[in-house]
């Protein structure tokens, strides 16, 4: 992929990476960073997710949207490793990793987060932060009793936590325990703490669920950021305003299956995504009716 | 929760004046069970679990005590002894049975040192095939037999159990206690308060199922809930609760196991391949009969219908208009009134002490986990499957360690297949 | 009433033999279950595995002592791998219950007949096997001062004792402020938060359940060694039920917790024991209320009342903070 210069941002490499692509369901991308191939995931008689084959354009942002139940968040939790599925597989970066353990995924570079935000209460902020660094000699037990060994890279990361904390203002609450942060703080925070992981594909679970609208704004700003800074964001969402502000490329899920995908202003007016939302007697476009 | 200075002064009034009734209650109890001195006891038993009658034991110890006991129907002995001191007990080998012999011939003699008065001591005996052996095929029937009185037994009291965590999330440590409270309470009104066996049982039951469900809930679990206090600590409380109430049952009626003053010993019958006793018949069948009744009521009874709808969502449940609260009292009262008939069943064969409650709890908890957390039918499959397991596996294991290989077949199934036999294939973890 | 023998009595126990056992007992609970959220009701177990193979391996098998004790440390690791290996992918519940019945399972093996040449049956093992390190001791004419009083015995293993509970609290406290108590902490928290930032949470479990266990091994060694015998009913689900009083009397997840616990549990359980078969022998209590036999159960009616309270109305324990408990969704 070119790199950004002065005049051009990722966005528009993103954009032009993606221009000349067929609006179809499960199109190739010219240079994928997932690749998933007749995923399959049941629930005793019912079919929670049946993907027949799915690429997520690295450097871009994409949303995955579908009305309530057609089985994002179950993707989401089997490409991260969280749920185990019944058939399929898919590779991340080339690499095969369809049951590969959730922490497993996590170290290679793929990273997620919750829709109920997981914000670990009784830990400090910075301890949230702290936490999530990855190579912690002090975490293995055979240095842990030996202060000296880990010192050194303990400090090095609270200043690293400390800039993370500062960008997303939230360095005055750096000593409070995360508990006593409000919602939209807590979603902050968790996105902060998957950065320190350094990771290269950020996967959000409905990050604007229960966000204020003055606190939407900021994230956004912030996941925009990700994107300029080289990582590739897949999000979840149900705010139709998010989704056509920032995202590059919309994939439709409906009852397990993928509907649609292409670029946001053209997924809108699919019709077969208007079915999936409203039903199959409707011939409004997704905007016009969104009240 | 902040108490007002007239509510401390009222509960600490309550508190004392409950513990002069019970101190005073104890002294009733003791001193109508005359228990001066210690007592050596054993159980006569050949592989296959069957007690072995006729069996002569001698006993010689300090001062010249020296005295001779055969072991009754159910193969049990006791000699009461009133001083400390080491005691020769010796099992006359030339009485027992033919095909029957011990294990070895050395230990024919136990050296027991009684250090102080006012316990029971068990002395144990091991039988093995002698020149004749029990065939396999009669053994296993027997077994499978005995297998199902114990599964019986353990589904009556883990049945309770469920429908308490199915309805309220508490994973109850005091469940054991309610046996030992049927039991008890069965002593008292037979061999204290004088009436027959017969009239004691149900009075016994009625009663538990009031103290151990309806109070139990009304004063201890409901306060609980209604401060909102997390499942743990519910948890802990009732292991504390389990220790105190124990303990309370000790106070009261000694440390020795009680029998009952009618059935103790009772000769079995011969009915096919297996030798059952008529009270066994005749408690199994009430058993089984209430097991089929708390069966029905679940699934055809309004109440019952409504408690399995709060075990399955309790904010929907009481959404829909169901008073959850009162599911929950009757789940109690139901819970304990079964738990103290599984006591009373295993008093009628063993008598009952205050650690009965301890001794079945794991078992109760092994037969629910092995059955399925929280479902329906999950605790009455587990229990069958545990209570069968355990006397079959003494085909192979010895006798005294039959718990142990139900506990391993525990550890197992939870390798295996976490949610139980009946579970849902949910992340249990 | 003889005050001064009865603060004699309470405060000897308050620093001695059993408050030093129940409060190793505990710090290992502390890791499991302060630290860790594991619920690990089988404590019992490690200190039979570790008391069971100091009398054993010294007396059937003449091992010299300090063999036996770090064949008693290696054996309670090997029950943590076989506790952890089944259940620690599973939810917290089942844990509970797989560490009940391994620890009933020990219990019922280690009073067996059929084991009765190796482990002593129902009677346990009685022997000099402590011989060793009772050799070691300077103090053979024990103390006797107004506020403690300890026979020879009895001293080296108190002073000995707080030695060896000061080594680990020091350890355990490196470890618990470390970025490995961090992640301990975070696991007790949310596991898939923690899963999702790249750590390994079932290893880290394991580890945290090894540690806590060895810990309770070494209680199992003064329990054994003070009195030179092992009895198999002494390490039944009540003695882990009153390590968890110890550690929730305390306040859990606080390193120093488990002691102060310790000394407060078995100061009030001696002083009351003390109190009320004095007053009782005095007269001051009819004896229809509370006969002479009976003093020793009311301690324990005590005890679970005790828990039940605290749990109730204190769950933080004395040294706990209420807001940190507070902030738990879960508990």
């Amino acid at each position: 992929m070119p790199a950004p210069s002065q005049n051009t941002s990722r966005r528009d490499i993103a954009l032009a990476a993606l221009a000349g692509i067929t609006p179809t369901p499960g199109v190739s991308k010219p240079d994928p960073i997932i690749v998933a191939d007749h995923v399959v995931r049941k629930f005793g008689g019912l079919t929670a997710v049946n993907v027949s084959h799915l690429e997520i354009q690295r450097g871009a942002i994409t949303a995955l949207i579908g009305p309530n139940g057609a089985g994002k968040t179950t993707f989401f939790n089997l490409l991260t490793g969280f749920d185990q599925v019944d058939e399929g597989s898919w590779s991340f970066n080339g690499v095969k990793i369809s049951g590969t353990p959730p922490h497993k995924v996590a170290r290679m570079g793929m990273v997620r987060t919750f829709q109920l935000t997981k914000a670990l209460y009784r830990l400090t902020v910075i301890d949230n932060m702290r936490l999530a660094a990855t190579n912690q000699k002090g975490e293995s037990i055979l240095r842990a009793a030996l202060p000296f060994l880990w010192n050194a890279q303990e400090k090095a990361t609270t200043a690293r936590s400390e800039e993370l904390l500062t960008r997303f203002k939230l360095i005055d609450k750096r000593d409070d325990f995360a508990a006593a942060l409000s919602g939209g703080q807590r979603k902050l925070l968790e996105m902060a703490r998957a950065l320190m992981v350094e990771p290269e594909l950020v996967m959000l679970d409905e990050p604007m669920a229960g966000v204020n609208p003055a606190l939407k704004q900021s994230l956004l700003g912030h996941i925009k950021d990700l994107r300029e800074e080289g990582m590739t964001v897949l999000f979840v969402e149900h705010d139709m305003d998010m989704v056509r502000d920032i995202s590059d490329w919309v994939i439709v899920m409906a009852q397990g299956v993928i509907v649609a995908e292409g670029p946001p202003n053209i997924v809108m007016r699919d019709k077969a995504v208007i079915d999936a939302y409203l039903g199959a007697h409707h011939d409004s476009t997704l905007e016009q009716d969104r009240g | 929760m902040k108490l007002g200075k007239t509510q401390f002064v009222r509960n600490i009034a309550l508190g004392l004046a409950s513990f002069f009734l019970i101190s005073g209650f104890s002294t009733w109890v003791a001193s109508s069970a005359a228990a001066a001195g210690s007592t050596l006891v054993g159980e006569i038993k050949d592989v296959a679990s069957t007690p072995l009658s006729g069996v002569r034991i001698d006993v010689t110890g300090p001062n010249g005590f020296a005295t001779q006991v055969t072991s009754d129907a159910m193969g049990k002995w006791q000699v009461e002894v009133t001083s400390t001191g080491i005691y020769d007990v010796t099992l006359d080998q030339s009485s027992l049975p033919s095909g029957q012999a011990l294990t070895d011939v050395t230990k024919a003699t136990r050296k027991i040192n009684v250090l102080m008065l006012g316990t029971a001591i068990t002395v144990l005996f091991l039988i093995g095939p002698g020149a004749e052996k029990t065939p396999i095929l009669d053994q296993s029937v027997q077994l499978l037999a005995d297998g199902l009185v114990l599964g019986i037994i353990i589904a009556l009291a883990a049945l309770g159990l469920n429908l308490v965590f199915g309805t309220t999330g508490l994973t109850n440590f005091a469940h054991g206690e309610l046996l030992t409270l049927g039991g008890l309470l069965t002593y008292f009104f037979s061999a204290i308060a004088g009436l027959p066996v017969f009239a004691a049982i149900p009075i016994a039951v009625a009663l538990s199922a009031f103290i151990g469900g309806y109070l139990q809930d009304r004063l201890l679990w409901k306060p609980l809930r209604k401060r909102g206090t997390g499942l743990i600590a519910m948890l802990v409380v009732s292991i504390g609760f389990a220790i105190f109430i124990r303990y309370v049952f000790l106070f009261i009626f000694g440390g020795f196991t009680r029998q009952l003053p009618q059935f103790a010993g009772q000769a079995g019958l011969e009915i096919g391949l297996v030798s059952i006793t008529p009270k066994s018949i005749i408690s199994t069948s009430v058993g089984l009969l209430l097991l089929a009744g708390a069966t029905f009521w679940l699934l055809r009874s309004k109440m019952g219908k409504a408690s399995r709808a709060v075990a399955d969502n309790p904010a929907l449940a009481a959404a829909s208009g169901i008073e959850v609260e009162a599911v929950i009292r009757s789940v109690w009262i139901l819970g304990a009134l079964l738990a103290a008939f599984a006591g009373i069943m295993v008093t009628l064969n063993q008598g009952v002490s205050f650690l009965m409650g301890q001794d079945m709890l794991l078992l109760i908890f092994a037969a629910v986990t092995l059955g399925g957390l929280g479902t329906a039918y999950g605790a009455l499959v587990g229990s069958l499957v545990i209570g069968v397991l355990i006397q079959l596996s003494t085909l192979i294991i010895p006798t005294e360690l039959k718990y142990v290989g139900a506990l391993l077949i525990l550890i197992i199934i939870l390798l295996v297949r976490p949610q139980g036999i009946l579970g849902r294939k949910e992340r249990v973890g | 009433m003889d005050f001064i023998f009865i603060a004699q009595q309470s405060f000897s126990a308050a620093l001695g033999v059993n408050t030093i056992i129940f409060a190793l007992a505990a710090i290992g609970l502390n890791m499991h279950f302060g630290y860790t959220g594991l619920l690990n009701f089988g404590q019992a177990g490690f200190l039979a595995v570790g008391a069971y193979s100091v009398a054993t391996l010294v007396v059937s098998f003449n091992f010299p002592l300090w063999a036996a004790l770090l064949a008693g440390i290696f054996n309670s690791v090997i029950l943590a791998l076989l506790l952890g290996l089944p259940t620690l992918r599973l939810r917290a519940d089942y844990l509970a219950i797989v560490t009940i019945a391994a620890a009933e399972i020990i219990r019922q093996i280690a009073r067996s007949a059929t084991f009765n040449e190796y482990l002593g049956g129902s009677d346990g093992i009685t022997g000099k096997f402590g011989k060793d390190f009772f050799a070691l001791n300077p103090f053979k004419s024990g103390l006797n001062t107004p506020f403690l009083r300890y026979n020879g015995n009895d001293l080296w293993v108190v002073i000995t004792g707080w030695a060896l509970v000061i080594v680990v609290l020091f350890v355990m406290w490196l470890l618990v402020r470390s970025p490995w108590g961090r992640v301990l902490k975070s696991i007790r928290e949310d596991e898939e938060a923690v899963r999702s930032l790249g750590k390994n949470v079932y290893l880290y479990k394991m580890q945290s359940l090894i540690i806590g266990g060895i810990v309770g091994s070494f209680a199992g060694f003064v329990y054994a060694l003070s009195r030179q015998s092992v009895q198999p009913d002494n390490y039944g689900t009540a003695l882990t039920f009153f390590a968890y009083t110890v550690l929730i009397l305390g306040g859990a997840a606080r390193v120093f917790a488990p002691i102060a616990g310790s000394i407060i549990f078995w100061f009030l359980l001696v002083f009351i024991e003390q109190m009320l078969r004095q007053a009782v022998s005095a007269g001051y209590i009819p004896e229809w209320l509370i006969g002479v036999n009976q003093v020793g159960q009311i301690r324990f009616m005590l005890v679970g009342l005790g828990l039940m309270m605290l749990m109730i109305f204190r769950p933080q324990g004395i040294f706990g903070d209420r807001k940190e408990l507070a902030l738990d969704a879960r508990a």
